[in-house]
């Protein structure tokens, strides 16, 4: 464990913005001192007392609806990531650990489906399917499960030919002890700091989505879509869509700056050193 | 060597075959109906069975797969579903636009980023390198459109410079091109020469750990020529595969860019057809796109083949 005083700057400011979201995230909503919906101005009205930033295009108080997208926003790409490790990581420590056919044919599944772009892949499926929040979740978790099967296998492969795993098996452990007790804990540092970069990756995709207008539809708020529907504003001089815009560049930057910090600290993926 | 390219060349063939199964069991197989997605509420069973049997979606899969691929390889890309018009004359245009956006921003990223990483690489450890760094993290971690919008508003609607719009039109002259399309590259070029220049520092740094970078400063040699004599050649199969990489990465970062714009590029196009549910168009574009992405990563590799020192010269010939 590095002490606390050989954190840098940089980890500190990562670790705050993380910090500052996850408040959000939980609390944004009681924050609010409007509803979501709730029209109390009009449409791109100048920031005023009691409305620090200003409202939207309908007239709505900026602020209140940054504090209730929060909860849309991380909400999903967290949930999105959260099933993309749980179909990743098992399927590819498996693969690792069993190799034979089950390896080959999970392998050639995901190395055909990360031959198309990520974007135009779920663009094809939501074209099929229509965008609602389930469609959503599944179509980029499975999406992003490719890149966590790769990194898990990679990685599993690296712990599964050491002589502690080695003995392991000669001890006659079976499937279970073998993942649970020698594989997942020392595969945890590369997983957790790969956790951070997708989460990155599938919040700035979301927002993406919705700010296309295909991801989060009305009337859920989320950044992204914010952007979208303030975009206007931008031609005269305002800075509604800036807000929402900004409150995304803030999560992304806080998660890279902290996952900088922490593979700096620890630079040694597993499978690199034999 | 040779038969190395060849072999890559043949997986780029199999893979693009692959795409074209991946995007038609995507469009086709999923449980989506197009003909009750455009029909809609007003369904009714008799003109449900007229639109698939005019949409061609009474045929078995598999012919209508085999169908639609034999149509993409001889250029006839089927018909739009919204407007009738066959989709080869919607999309080709666009897609030179959007190619012609890409090669304006790769142009000016592709040898700005490389230099600035080799020359961070170089400075290791210095102001320079630092600040780099810190912009170009900075830069990876914002959205395109937050870049977009804060050059629209400090140079089109404060300053009025530029235009806050890209609008294109056939026949339009180069300087107007120029003009109108010079945000939207502004943006991809930053997100773009990010990446570049983080992982050309990097895969240059790493070269430098090599015993034979020791031996060449052993010599007395100084550190600029080791660098650009000694390392550089050696990271730059690497560095082409990560230009590559992101120039693969630019065709679909311009989606989000050409919503910004407004610019009459591929990626808005398809963007449009997914909100309509327009099939036909969602599968070519994808098509396009796809085969894009793989025909680069493609070309990269073989590059990154023919300039790997040691492919080049087989251990046989070296003293």
């Amino acid at each position: 464990m590095s002490r606390l005083s050989n954190i840098p700057l940089t980890g500190w400011i990562g670790m705050a913005l993380i910090a500052a979201n996850a408040i959000l995230f939980l609390f944004g909503p009681m924050l609010a001192p409007f509803g979501q919906e709730e029209i109390v101005g009009m449409p791109f009205d100048m920031p005023q007392p009691g409305h620090p930033l200003g409202f939207d295009q309908n007239g709505r108080d900026m602020l209140s609806r940054l504090l209730y997208g929060a909860q849309m926003s991380i909400g999903i790409s967290l949930a999105a990531v959260c099933l993309s490790f749980a179909v990743g990581v098992p399927l590819g420590i498996l693969a690792a650990i069993r190799g034979g056919w089950l390896d080959l044919v999970l392998s050639r599944v995901v190395d055909t489906v990360m031959s198309i772009p990520v974007l135009i892949s779920a663009l094809v499926v939501l074209q099929a399917l229509g965008s609602s929040l389930p469609v959503l979740i599944v179509t980029i978790a499975l999406l992003d499960s490719t890149r966590v099967f790769r990194l898990a296998r990679l990685v599993a492969q690296g712990i599964n030919v050491m002589e502690y795993a080695e003995v392991a098996r000669l001890r006659g452990e079976g499937l279970g002890w073998m993942i649970r007790r020698e594989i997942l804990p020392n595969a945890l540092p590369p997983l957790v700091a790969e956790f951070g970069m997708r989460f990155c990756f599938t919040f700035l995709f979301v927002a993406g989505l919705s700010y296309l207008g295909l991801g989060v539809q009305p009337p859920f708020a989320d950044w992204g879509g914010m952007v979208r529907d303030n975009q206007q504003g931008i031609l005269y001089g305002l800075y509604a869509p800036l807000f929402p815009a900004a409150a995304i560049a803030l999560v992304t930057i806080g998660v890279n700056l902290t996952v900088d910090w922490l593979l700096a600290g620890h630079t040694t993926v597993q499978g690199d050193n034999r | 060597m040779v038969s190395l390219i060849a072999k890559r060349a043949g997986l780029g063939l199999l893979t693009l075959w692959l795409v074209s199964v991946l995007v038609f069991a995507g469009t086709e197989i999923l449980p989506g109906d197009v003909a009750g997605a455009i029909l809609g509420q007003s369904a009714t069973p008799e003109s449900l069975a007229a639109l698939r049997s005019e949409l061609g979606l009474d045929v078995p899969a598999l012919q209508r797969y085999f169908d639609w691929l034999g149509g993409i390889l001889t250029g006839d890309m089927g018909r739009s579903m919204a407007s009738g018009q066959p989709v080869s004359d919607l999309l080709w245009p666009r897609f030179r636009n959007t190619m012609a956006l890409a090669a304006y921003a790769g142009v000016i990223a592709v040898p700005l980023a490389v230099g600035l990483g080799i020359l961070a690489a170089a400075k290791r450890g210095t102001i320079f390198d630092r600040a780099a760094n810190i912009a170009a993290l900075a830069f990876v971690s914002l959205p395109e459109y937050f870049l977009g919008l804060l050059l629209v508003l400090w140079l089109s609607v404060k300053t009025g410079w530029l235009p806050s719009l890209a609008d294109t039109y056939e026949g339009m002259g180069l300087t107007a091109w120029f003009t109108a399309t010079t945000l939207p590259m502004l943006v991809l070029v930053m997100v773009t020469m990010a990446q570049i220049l983080r992982m050309t520092r990097t895969t240059v740094l790493g070269v430098m750990d090599q015993p034979y970078i020791e031996t060449a400063f052993l010599k007395g040699l100084k550190n600029g020529r080791v660098v650009m004599r000694h390392a550089a050649p050696n990271a730059a199969a690497p560095i082409v595969n990560v230009v590559s990489f992101n120039i693969a990465y630019l065709i679909t970062g311009v989606v989000l860019v050409e919503a910004v714009f407004n610019y009459n590029g591929l990626g808005r196009f398809m963007v449009d057809a997914v909100s309509k549910r327009d099939l036909p168009m969602v599968q070519a574009a994808a098509m396009i796109f796809g085969a894009a992405y793989v025909i680069l990563n493609m070309i990269a590799d073989i590059a990154a083949i023919a300039l790997n020192p040691r492919l080049r010269h087989p251990r046989g010939k070296e003293a």
